[in-house]
């Protein structure tokens, strides 16, 4: 019996999986990877299933070192510097961590969260069918709360199963699309036209329940406050002070602040690993085409496990080089979010 | 022969939810309808809807793109808003104990002088409402009722407060509610109740549904205590009766 110890954690970072949607009649939300492509290809690399428990990983660096045995384990999502006591480790590749050995994360070169997937899944006492953490309810497991240096991970010895890449399709950038609703009549054409033309920041307030947003005051038509209705996850909020909160996996059940739009499901990862600080701009999407692009995101996560690649197999991937050589810390995080595919047919 | 009922409006709610909304107010008709929808949502278990969330005035549906559209999936609940809904599977009553005033009312006395009238009579006329459930929401079993009598009617607080007790029974605005977790509230502090809407190691997890009817019945400190020790233990402490 292996274990992962947590032997440095920055904040905000937890177990994640899929969620536990199904009772938010009850007031619970689903929680769940703010990024579920990246957890999905974390996951996937080690053979796990797509949205099996991980760890989300903050910002900040991390550091785990494996004890009584070998970790097999995968990084995904937001880039970072990666060394198995010095030797680099490579994005989005498996990776066995010998017994003894750390993993140090340095901080996200671009994007927000990174997942880090250890074969087998993390274990724990699944409420509601998921493992994730909603510290505010006190759910989550092994540990109903953020990560903390000291905490640990059981699992079996690492498999000697080969190690392997994964080889995603061109890369989404440009504006975070958005369906205009449920509530967007509470607001006149010229403050919709100024969500939809502006560019906006991610404020250093935002968390798992809610990203708020940094840019012009959006004024309401008839006041702030609404009779409290339903929320989904990117329901985008404005509150009295004008200043639009995206709602997030944590985010309350119901509210009462006008929604002028939400965020479409293949852009939602992509919207939460846009850092804090970062400029980025929406754009109004049909139905018909926010349905086409969320089928095509998930018949991407399907073809997950047909994307991978021996570890040590070669591939000229133009989009990775210039990625990695030309789009550096220049780039806006939205741009800078590549490992997230494109969700266009 | 009754009026034929106005169709709600589908609202978009991104691409994998749609809100069917019955008013724009706080309107008991409406949530009549709106847990009627969501009753007949369940039974009809239509293939791709996830959850629905039932709200004072619009029901939350929840579903998979990738099974039914926004088109089919909303041409199929304005056919369900229209008709006869099932009637409720199990009608409930709650008897929920409150320890009013003093530390777990904080807001008893300042209640009582805004309306012109003694902390007893505000205790009496809250014990005296037959409520329902219109909705649970913002955080896990905070139950929202509805038919808090017109005299209790009060603004919320000028300055919510960052936070408040587990079990807090309060008013605000034309609503009077159980808040189950400790959080921000701008209500008005009337009490608390032993009971928890939600524990995670009982059975059930959530005790309240949306559509079950409630009253309260006061209870001294020392019983609070009592019933508080014991609902931590995992006893529901909440007496169901026949509706």
């Amino acid at each position: 019996m292996s274990r992962l110890i947590v032997a440095s954690i920055g904040p905000a970072s937890s177990v994640q999986d899929g969620g536990r949607p199904g009772s938010q009649r009850y007031g619970l939300p689903p929680s769940g990877a703010l990024d579920r492509l990246a957890l999905a290809v974390a996951n996937c690399l080690v053979g796990n299933a797509p949205f099996a428990a991980a760890i989300e990983i903050g910002p900040f660096g991390a550091a785990f070192s494996a004890r009584d045995g070998a970790v097999r384990l995968a990084i995904s999502g937001a880039p970072r510097n990666a060394d198995i006591d010095g030797r680099p480790v490579a994005h989005e590749t498996s990776v066995t961590l010998r017994d003894g050995e750390t993993l140090t994360l340095g901080f996200a070169r671009s994007g927000a969260f990174s997942y880090l997937a250890i074969e087998g899944a993390v274990r724990g006492a699944a409420v509601f069918g998921s493992l994730a953490v909603n510290a505010r309810a006190g759910l989550g497991s092994p540990y109903p709360r953020p990560l903390q240096a000291g905490d640990e991970f059981s699992l079996d010895n690492a498999s000697d199963a080969p190690e392997q890449r994964i080889e995603l399709p061109k890369l989404a950038s440009g504006p975070i699309r958005v369906v205009l609703g449920p509530q967007d009549d509470e607001f006149d054409a010229a403050n919709k036209a100024l969500f939809l033309d502006s560019e906006w920041r991610i404020s250093a307030t935002s968390d798992r329940m809610g990203y708020r947003l940094e840019g012009p005051v959006i004024k309401h038509l008839h006041g702030h406050n609404i009779v409290s209705d339903g929320t989904v996850n990117g329901s985008i909020q404005v509150p009295g002070n004008g200043a639009p909160i995206v709602l997030m996996m944590d985010r309350g059940t119901s509210g009462g602040y006008p929604k002028i739009a939400t965020v479409i499901s293949p852009d939602l990862g992509r919207f939460a690993q846009v850092s804090v600080g970062t400029a980025f701009r929406f754009k109004a999407a049909g139905m018909a085409e926010a349905q086409d692009a969320a089928r095509a995101f998930v018949q991407l996560l399907r073809t997950l496990p047909d994307r991978l690649r021996p570890a040590d197999s070669f591939a000229l991937n133009i989009d990775a080089l210039h990625d990695a050589n030309v789009a550096g810390h220049a780039v806006s995080a939205v741009d800078a979010g590549t490992w997230q595919t494109s969700a266009e047919p | 022969m009754a009026a034929p009922l106005s169709p709600p409006r589908l609202l978009p709610s991104g691409d994998c939810a749609v809100t069917v909304e019955f008013s724009r107010t706080i309107d008991d008709d409406a949530n009549q309808r709106v847990l009627a929808l969501d009753r007949a949502v369940a039974a009809a278990a239509i293939e791709g809807v996830i959850e629905a969330v039932p709200t004072y005035r619009s029901l939350l549906v929840h579903y998979d793109p990738c099974v039914i559209g926004f088109d089919g999936l909303g041409g199929k609940l304005l056919a369900l808003a229209g008709q006869p809904a099932p009637p409720s599977a199990k009608p409930r009553r709650w008897r929920i104990p409150v320890a009013y005033g003093g530390e777990h009312g904080i807001d008893l006395e300042d209640v009582a002088k805004t309306l012109d009238t003694t902390p007893d009579d505000i205790v009496a006329r809250h014990i005296a409402g037959d409520y329902r459930i219109a909705m649970i929401g913002f955080t896990p079993g905070w139950s929202y009722l509805s038919g808090l009598e017109p005299f209790l009617h009060m603004p919320r607080r000028q300055n919510p407060r960052l936070s408040t007790p587990a079990g807090t029974i309060s008013i605000g605005g034309v609503q009077t509610g159980i808040q189950c977790l400790a959080g921000p509230s701008g209500w008005h502090l009337l009490g608390r109740t032993p009971v928890r809407t939600y524990q995670l190691h009982r059975n059930p997890i959530f005790l309240t549904e949306p559509g079950d009817r409630v009253t309260f019945f006061a209870i001294d400190h020392k019983t609070f205590a009592e019933q508080d020790r014991a609902a931590e233990a995992g006893e529901i402490i909440a007496e169901l009766v026949a509706p």
